[in-house]
């Protein structure tokens, strides 16, 4: 079988694009977006209805839909775009073909058939049983197996990927160490092979129930090998969009990595620790000691959260350090504010790490702290969050690609270019707003993945919340999150206007060239002098004194935070 | 373009660690052993720790401890259904079944006093979550959780489910009362 060597070269970024990658990247990078759409509209429908001066939908809808939102977005939307952002942190960042074309295929149409099976497995109706689908409630056989034909296409796509990595490796299409997204990209995929294994341990007993060929499935045992395959799922998505705040600084800014050891260590450091910490899932479940409990969301997870912060800081110190060294080098922060921030590429991003950090960073550790963990177990302070972590980071920085992709892998014009520089604050903003308030309601108790948290006509009704802090709380929540679902709405107009009915980008003489022929790079290794930042920007000593100030007040948010819950705790009834 | 292209100094791992980074690995380590302490220091010296008491059972044999208690300590009924108020001593073993989709039976606890509160389900997970209180535990079917706990101030409180255990979920709830000691 021949190989296909083609390659073009997109004229305003030179990167290369082999022709089969190129076509797979965007095939998974439309699916995602559909995903994104039929899932941000049911967003809008459970929005509705757990406002509940509006309340909108019975019961069994709400929680079909909301089902279908956790499964779409979640997982559809996030892998589809992780899998093209895979693609394109090796072949088209190492200008290497892309391995195994057809199993690449074989992968994405077994997870599009697996999307659709699991999609109408929920919308037949019998299987609202969330995307966590604990045992012993049981759904319809086709929802377990969607999830597994998509797990499997998944890993396909992932051995790919590493089989891209070799064969830049021997064709030798780079020199030296692969560069530090395409390392990130690594990471992720490492821990999705790890993940998809979780997975199958899982899911495939739990799909064998389903038809009756296992009698009995501990309840504790779902939980616990559930939340190894949840959680390190979530540690995919970290690892992905920390690559793409690289990626889109270097891509904006030039920006290099202020060290690329750290940077790279603290990727390692998700690989060796954050997939191990399912257990803060189960804090408060019977059955667990301990220090079972502490051992495993202590080591593990503060040494990942340890990477994060490394991440935060160095992500926006190389920033700093491109812009000071393009003579923005005033004061503490012009660096900042002399970014771009009508590029929605570079202000998703920012906002992307703020939000992240701030909100769901923050959040996710007290969370994750074993006492603290009671006061808000399973509240909506979860989905608060949540949507913190993977809506403001994840999707708000795969939005911010998006904008950089569409002229240089989809070869369009961006529609709408005046939209698109509000899109990222329209979106951040609500999104920010909608997570807080999640998290105020639920400080104050509200349940998530509630219909009614009036208990309307029961005579044994809690009425702590209607009426009260939490239903102003519940109020400014929904308005918040429409807001968003604005922001999701323009960037959806904008890339599949652009997609579709974008002004084509033509290049004169654009031609598909075999790789031989000089597309495949002749890069020659620069050796920079060990000074590279250069000693005369920054201040007293240090070349990114803005970041390291704002990476303190977001410590000084982390601690206050995290003692203020300790303070609620101590006020709680006593128990052991 | 640096973070997307391989490194220019091909040894990048003897680049020396900058100073921003350095200190800031520093700080934030210290700090992630500080959270690291927090959690056996509060077992230690703090007063809200989740037991690691749980024992095996099954719907059966948890309903027949339910139903011995709620035989003698029962001081009265409320609603329509007949739920029993269950008065138990101070001290004693206290039973609460979670099921498709009530809380049975309901509790009158004494302020002050401490209790050893067995939670378990007869289906599918649920959420004991009791308001305002704000306090949350998962309850699993076939395993016994016995939490100790002391109410501190006397109140009627809510017992919410908050975990989704099916269409009824959100008409899950119930109350436990909390009296001042004579
Ligand atoms: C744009 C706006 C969005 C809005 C307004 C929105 C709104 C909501 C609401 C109201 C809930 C229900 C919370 C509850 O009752 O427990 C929810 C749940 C959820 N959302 Fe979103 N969401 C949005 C975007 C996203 C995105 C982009 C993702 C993922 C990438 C996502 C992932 C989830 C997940 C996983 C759940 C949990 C479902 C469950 O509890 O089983 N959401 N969302
Ligand atoms: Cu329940
Ligand atoms: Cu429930």
């Amino acid at each position: 079988m021949a190989v296909n060597r083609n390659f073009r070269v997109c004229p305003s970024t030179g990167l290369s694009y082999h022709e089969p990658a190129e076509k797979l990247m965007r095939w998974n990078a439309v699916a995602a977006v559909v995903s994104l759409l039929v899932g941000g509209v049911l967003a809008v429908l459970i929005v509705l209805t757990r406002w509940q001066a509006v309340h909108l939908l019975p019961p069994d809808w709400f929680y079909l839909l909301l089902t279908a939102h956790g499964l779409d977005m979640l997982v559809f939307w996030i892998i589809f775009f992780e899998i093209a952002v895979l693609y394109f942190c090796a072949s088209t960042l190492l200008r290497c073909r892309l391995a195994a074309p057809n199993w690449a295929w074989a992968g994405f149409w077994l997870m599009i058939v697996g999307a659709l099976v699991n999609n109408v497995a929920v919308f037949r109706g019998d299987s609202s049983v969330m995307f966590t689908s604990y045992v012993p409630m049981g759904a319809h056989p086709a929802f377990y197996l969607g999830l597994i034909l998509f797990a499997v296409g998944a890993l396909i796509a992932c051995f790919v990927f590493l089989g891209t990595l070799a064969v830049a490796k021997s064709e030798k299409t780079y020199h030296g160490s692969v560069p530090l997204v395409t390392f990130g990209a690594i990471t992720a995929a490492i821990i999705a092979i790890f993940t998809i294994a979780s997975g199958a341990i899982i899911l495939i007993p739990t799909f064998l129930w389903s038809v009756g060929l296992i009698g009995h499935i501990d309840s504790l045992m779902y939980r616990t090998v559930w939340w190894a395959f949840g959680h390190s799922s979530q540690q995919i998505n970290v690892a992905a969009h920390v690559s793409v705040w690289y990626a889109i600084a270097a891509i904006v800014f030039g920006a290099k990595p202020m060290s690329e050891k750290v940077s790279r260590t603290a990727f390692l450091l998700y690989i060796l620790f954050l997939q191990l910490a399912s257990a803060h899932h189960l804090l408060a479940d019977p059955g667990l000691t301990s220090h079972w409990k502490i051992f495993n969301t202590s080591y593990a997870m503060y040494l990942a959260v340890l990477a994060s912060m490394v991440h935060g800081l160095t992500v926006p110190g190389a920033i700093e350090v491109a812009q000071r060294q393009k003579g923005y080098n005033k004061g503490l922060f012009e660096w900042l504010r002399k970014a771009p921030w009508g590029n929605p590429s570079f202000s998703a991003m920012f906002i992307s790490l703020i939000g992240f950090g701030f909100l769901g960073g923050i959040s996710g550790v007290m969370m994750g702290t074993e006492q603290l963990n009671l006061i808000i177990h399973n509240t909506i302070y979860v989905p608060g969050h949540f949507h913190a972590t993977v809506v403001i980071g994840t999707t708000l920085a795969f939005m911010g690609l998006t904008y950089f992709l569409i002229p240089t892998l989809f070869r369009r014009e961006l529609m709408f270019p005046g939209m698109a520089k509000w899109q990222p604050y329209v979106f951040g903003l609500g999104m920010a707003g909608f997570s807080l308030f999640m998290m105020g309601a639920g400080t104050l108790g509200v349940p998530r993945r509630h219909w009614d948290i009036t208990f309307a006509g029961n005579p044994l009704a809690y009425d702590g919340w209607a009426g009260g802090t939490a239903w102003l709380m519940i109020a400014a929540m929904a308005i918040c999150g429409l807001l968003a679902t604005v922001g999701g709405a323009m960037y959806l107009l904008i890339t599949v206007g652009s997609v579709f009915l974008g002004k084509r980008i033509a290049t004169p003489d654009f031609a598909y060239v075999k790789a031989r022929d000089g597309v495949a790079p002749t890069m020659k290794p620069v050796e920079v002098a060990f000074e590279a930042h250069g000693s005369n920007i920054g201040t007293a000593g240090f070349v990114a004194p803005g970041t390291f100030v704002l990476a303190l007040v977001f410590l000084l948010s982390f601690v206050l935070y995290y003692f203020v819950n300790w303070k609620y705790l101590s006020t709680v009834w006593p128990l052991s | 373009m640096s973070a997307i292209s391989p490194p220019t100094q091909r040894v990048w791992w003897k680049q020396p660690l900058d100073r921003v980074e350095g200190m800031w690995i520093v700080i934030a380590f210290v700090w992630c052993l500080v959270m690291f302490f927090m959690m056996p220091y509060w077992h230690v010296f703090g007063k809200q720790n989740l037991a690691n008491e749980a024992y095996r059972t099954t719907p059966e044999a948890f309903t027949a401890k339910t139903q011995a208690m709620v035989d003698k300590y029962t001081v009265r009924v409320e609603t329509d259904q007949k739920i029993p108020v269950v008065r138990p001593p101070a001290g004693s073993d206290v039973y609460l079944i979670a099921r498709l989709w009530a809380w049975w039976p309901m509790l009158e606890l004494e302020e002050g006093k401490t209790y050893r509160l067995h939670l378990a389900s007869l289906d599918y997970l649920h959420g004991f979550s009791l308001q305002p209180e704000n306090i949350n535990i998962q309850v699993h079917p076939n395993y016994d959780h016995v939490v100790t706990l002391t109410p501190t101030r006397a109140g009627t409180y809510g017992i919410v489910c908050n975990e989704y255990c099916g269409i009824n979920h959100a008409t899950m709830v119930s109350r436990l009362y909390v009296v001042k000691s004579k």
